[in-house]
């Protein structure tokens, strides 16, 4: 018998605790089996945020800290700073990242903390049951948008690689889509880009995943995906903000 | 011998933290503890440790926990306004049983207050501050050799019990001179050895195979019967600490003392001044200092009382917060009386030795 | 022996210097000392002071509130810290900022030019060495030779070329009382 697919080392053989169609497990895997690639699974520590992906901590197969809501650039820059030689990644959703832990996001990257982020971005917080995030789109209806987010009222939905790429200091930032296969296969190569340059110690990489809530947007997995294409890559275009190792001034 | 030098409570504790072999420091600005992060900066880069001037309180303190989740000696410091943002992470510190040392020089609140020298912070900082049922270790010192001194204890008992440590002191010491006398520096050799205490459960590198380790930093735990073992876990440690790291000076306390006085901090030493006025007029009057203000001394207080004692009198650069504690160890056996000065006024001793007089 | 000392004077004066000299000076011989400085906004251009105490005693409260010594700068520092200087207490006045006279006679009171006197040694800069002279001068609080080494240990490593300024300005100081 031979094995053609098998769980990556650096993912534990513990059930992920999220719902039918969430992408957040895809996401998972890119990150697990680039670490498996560049070897870095004994030499990588991440920080697992608030929101789903809350126990992200007990999924890797590495030492990971559990942070406060939004803290996690923060908390990574704590444990860079302790142990220089290892990779050190966040895993972080939209809710935490664009929203109350704007402050430090932006600063670790200002720094270029040597850090990996891994921002996962579908319009909405989830474990707190589908309420308005930073990124859900004009119009979008959630338990506190019921009528549909008003931007005169709320302002826009924040693009966080934009905003990041007007910083001098990140290496590499780049925005992905989870919604098929082949963009699947794509982000992939970024995930790997990104820890690569990571374990190079070439400064800060920031990968943007664009995904989806089936459940909380009460779209079946398939359609919302479709939902997503149509709306989410309308407003959050797909593609490289920074690459420091393709141009010296980095941008699109 | 080693000579003494000439320097600011902030540079001190900077200092001795340093020779205590910190060598992670995250902070944000504060008056009045900006030289405490000045030295940092200055020093730091000399002993190759870290010194980042974070983009808040609320982002030091996070950079303190990822630190002290790798089992580094790691520090952070600010004064009351800057020490209520960092509630947030000592709480989840707290919770994730990590070692780590917080300087507060107190100053006037609430709100922005003002600069000067306050101990308002007390029920913040021996009450735990944060959210969720846990307790700091608050060391209070009165000079600025003992200020000095408690860094190197406050990382022996913030490992020791894995628990976070504050130094409780206020702009008064953080601003004054006195001269101080540094134990030495801690070697290379020593700081690895003290960052290899914490290797069964810190974050870092692993191994394949029979030895691999797969270590969190944490404080979630949604399961409340498990959450509540947690807890309870906590309490036993709290209970150790209270057993075993009560610390105390008696000043004058003796047989027959007609009033004692319970003040911390530098506080304390203006009621010193205060007793030894009074004694030469021939009264005796005893005072029992709080050096840690948690665990608290109950038990010293209750038993410096005498028969002879007719009243215990508080006094606190507040308007009354470590009188509850004292109230609670003297448990209605005499009356317990105040003095407090808020807004960041320190008292005189001429205020004080009226207080006493009213009494005696 | 115990002396509370309060150097008074607008922010750039050098009062916080004074009281570190006079503290570092007597903690070399053997005292014991503490200095407490005022802080905030007032450094920046307003008035400063700084509460000094050389005692041969361990020192309880830092604050000084009624000085044995004191010296005052400008008007703003005679007219706050004069009142409270104790009786029969020691007041250096520079009268080049100073109009009006404290109306006391139970202090050892002196009004000295102290900021022509720095001009004489070369720079306005040396007025914090003018009054520190005077303090020894007047009080013999601190031992010259302590104090001159000390200064020249600071200023040779930090700025030499001030040191001769600064030597000539403590001197002249001192020997304002000859």
């Amino acid at each position: 018998m031979q094995v053609i697919a098998q769980r990556p080392k650096s993912l534990r053989d513990i059930p992920f605790t999220y719902c039918p169609g969430c992408l957040h497990g895809v996401a998972h895997r890119l990150i697990a089996e680039s670490m498996d690639e560049l070897d870095i699974r004994n030499k990588t520590m991440g920080v697992a945020p608030v929101g789903c992906s809350v126990f992200a901590y007990k999924f890797f197969d590495c030492d990971m800290a559990q942070a406060a809501h939004g803290r996690a650039p923060a908390v990574a820059t704590g444990m860079k700073r302790s142990r220089p030689d290892m990779c050190v990644f966040t895993y972080q959703g939209d809710g935490d990242l664009a929203a109350i832990g704007t402050a430090e996001i932006v600063h670790a990257a200002n720094r270029g903390e040597n850090i990996t982020v891994f921002f996962v971005n579908n319009a909405i917080y989830g474990m707190t049951g589908g309420q308005m995030a930073p990124t859900t789109l004009p119009g979008m209806k959630t338990s506190t948008s019921p009528y549909g987010r008003d931007a005169d009222d709320i302002g826009y939905p924040i693009k966080a690689s934009e905003l990041l790429a007007t910083l001098e200091a990140p290496y590499y930032i780049e925005r992905v889509s989870l919604l098929s296969p082949q963009e699947i296969l794509k982000a992939k190569k970024c995930v790997h880009s990104a820890l690569k340059y990571n374990k190079e110690k070439r400064g800060f990489t920031f990968i943007e995943f664009i995904s989806t809530c089936p459940t909380n947007w009460g779209i079946e997995p398939i359609k919302s995906r479709d939902w997503a294409r149509e709306n989410m890559l309308k407003f959050f275009e797909i593609g490289c903000f920074r690459d420091k190792s393709k141009t010296v001034e980095g941008g699109k | 011998m080693a000579q003494k030098v000439l320097m600011k409570g902030n540079e001190a504790v900077a200092e001795a933290a340093i020779r205590a072999g910190c060598r992670l420091y995250f902070a944000y600005p504060i008056t009045p503890q900006s030289e405490l992060i000045e030295y940092m900066a200055k020093m730091m880069p000399k002993v190759k440790g870290t010194f980042i001037q974070a983009e808040s309180e609320v982002a030091a303190i996070n950079m303190v926990y990822g630190a002290s989740g790798c089992g580094r000696r790691v520090m952070t410091s600010s004064s009351s306004p800057g020490i209520s943002l960092k509630m947030e992470g000592l709480s989840y510190i707290a919770g994730a049983k990590l070692p780590a040392v917080v300087v507060n020089i107190q100053r006037g609140g609430p709100g922005l207050g003002d600069i000067q020298p306050s101990q308002a912070d007390y029920f913040q900082a021996t009450k735990g501050g944060g959210h969720g049922d846990y307790r700091l270790i608050v060391l209070a010192p009165n000079s600025v050799q003992e200020f000095a001194d408690m860094a190197s204890e406050a990382f022996d008992l913030a490992d020791k019990y894995r628990n976070p440590v504050m130094l409780l002191a206020d702009g008064l010491l953080g601003q004054m001179m006195e001269p101080v006398e540094f134990k030495p520096a801690k070697t290379e050799e020593e700081i690895e050895k003290l960052n290899k205490q914490h290797y069964d459960w810190c974050m870092r590198t692993n191994e394949d195979g029979d030895d691999r380790h797969h270590h969190e930093i944490n404080s979630l735990e949604l399961d409340p019967n498990v959450l509540e073992k947690h807890v309870l876990s906590l309490h036993e440690k709290y209970k150790d600490i209270q057993k075993n790291e009560v610390r105390y000076e008696k000043i004058n306390v003796k047989d027959d003392n007609e009033i004692l006085c319970v003040a911390y901090g530098t506080a304390s030493r203006i009621v010193k001044s205060a007793i030894t006025e009074l004694q030469k007029e021939g009264h005796s009057v005893g005072l029992v200092r709080p050096i840690t203000v948690w665990p608290y001394p109950s038990e010293v207080i209750a038993n410096s009382i005498t028969k002879k004692t007719k009243k215990v009198i508080v006094f606190e650069l507040s308007l009354g917060q470590m009188v509850e504690d004292v109230k609670l160890a003297v448990n209605g056996k005499l009356p317990v009386d105040f003095l407090g000065r808020a807004g960041g006024i320190v008292f005189t001793p001429d205020e004080v030795i009226a207080k006493i007089k009213e009494s005696l | 022996m115990k002396a509370d000392i309060i150097c008074s004077g607008f922010g750039g004066q050098g009062v916080l210097t004074i009281g570190k000299f006079l503290a570092q000076a007597a903690m070399k011989e053997g005292k014991k000392v503490s200095w407490l400085p005022s802080y905030g906004p007032e450094m920046r251009g307003g008035t400063a002071n700084v509460s000094v105490i050389i005692s041969d005693n361990d020192i309880a409260s830092p604050l000084v509130s009624n000085p044995s010594i004191l010296v005052a700068l400008n008007q703003p520092s005679l007219d706050k810290f004069g009142p409270p200087t104790q009786k029969g207490g020691v007041i250096l006045v520079n009268s080049d900022m100073t109009p009006n006279k404290l109306k006391r006679d139970d202090v050892d009171i002196t009004y000295a030019p102290m900021s022509s006197i720095a001009i004489e040694c070369g720079s306005t800069r040396v007025l914090n060495m003018v009054s520190i002279g005077m303090v020894i001068g007047k009080t013999k609080l601190v031992k010259y030779e302590t104090m001159e080494q000390d200064l020249r240990d600071f200023l040779e490593v930090k700025s030499p070329e001030l040191l001769e300024a600064n030597l000539k300005a403590l001197q002249m100081g001192m020997e304002y009382f000859g």
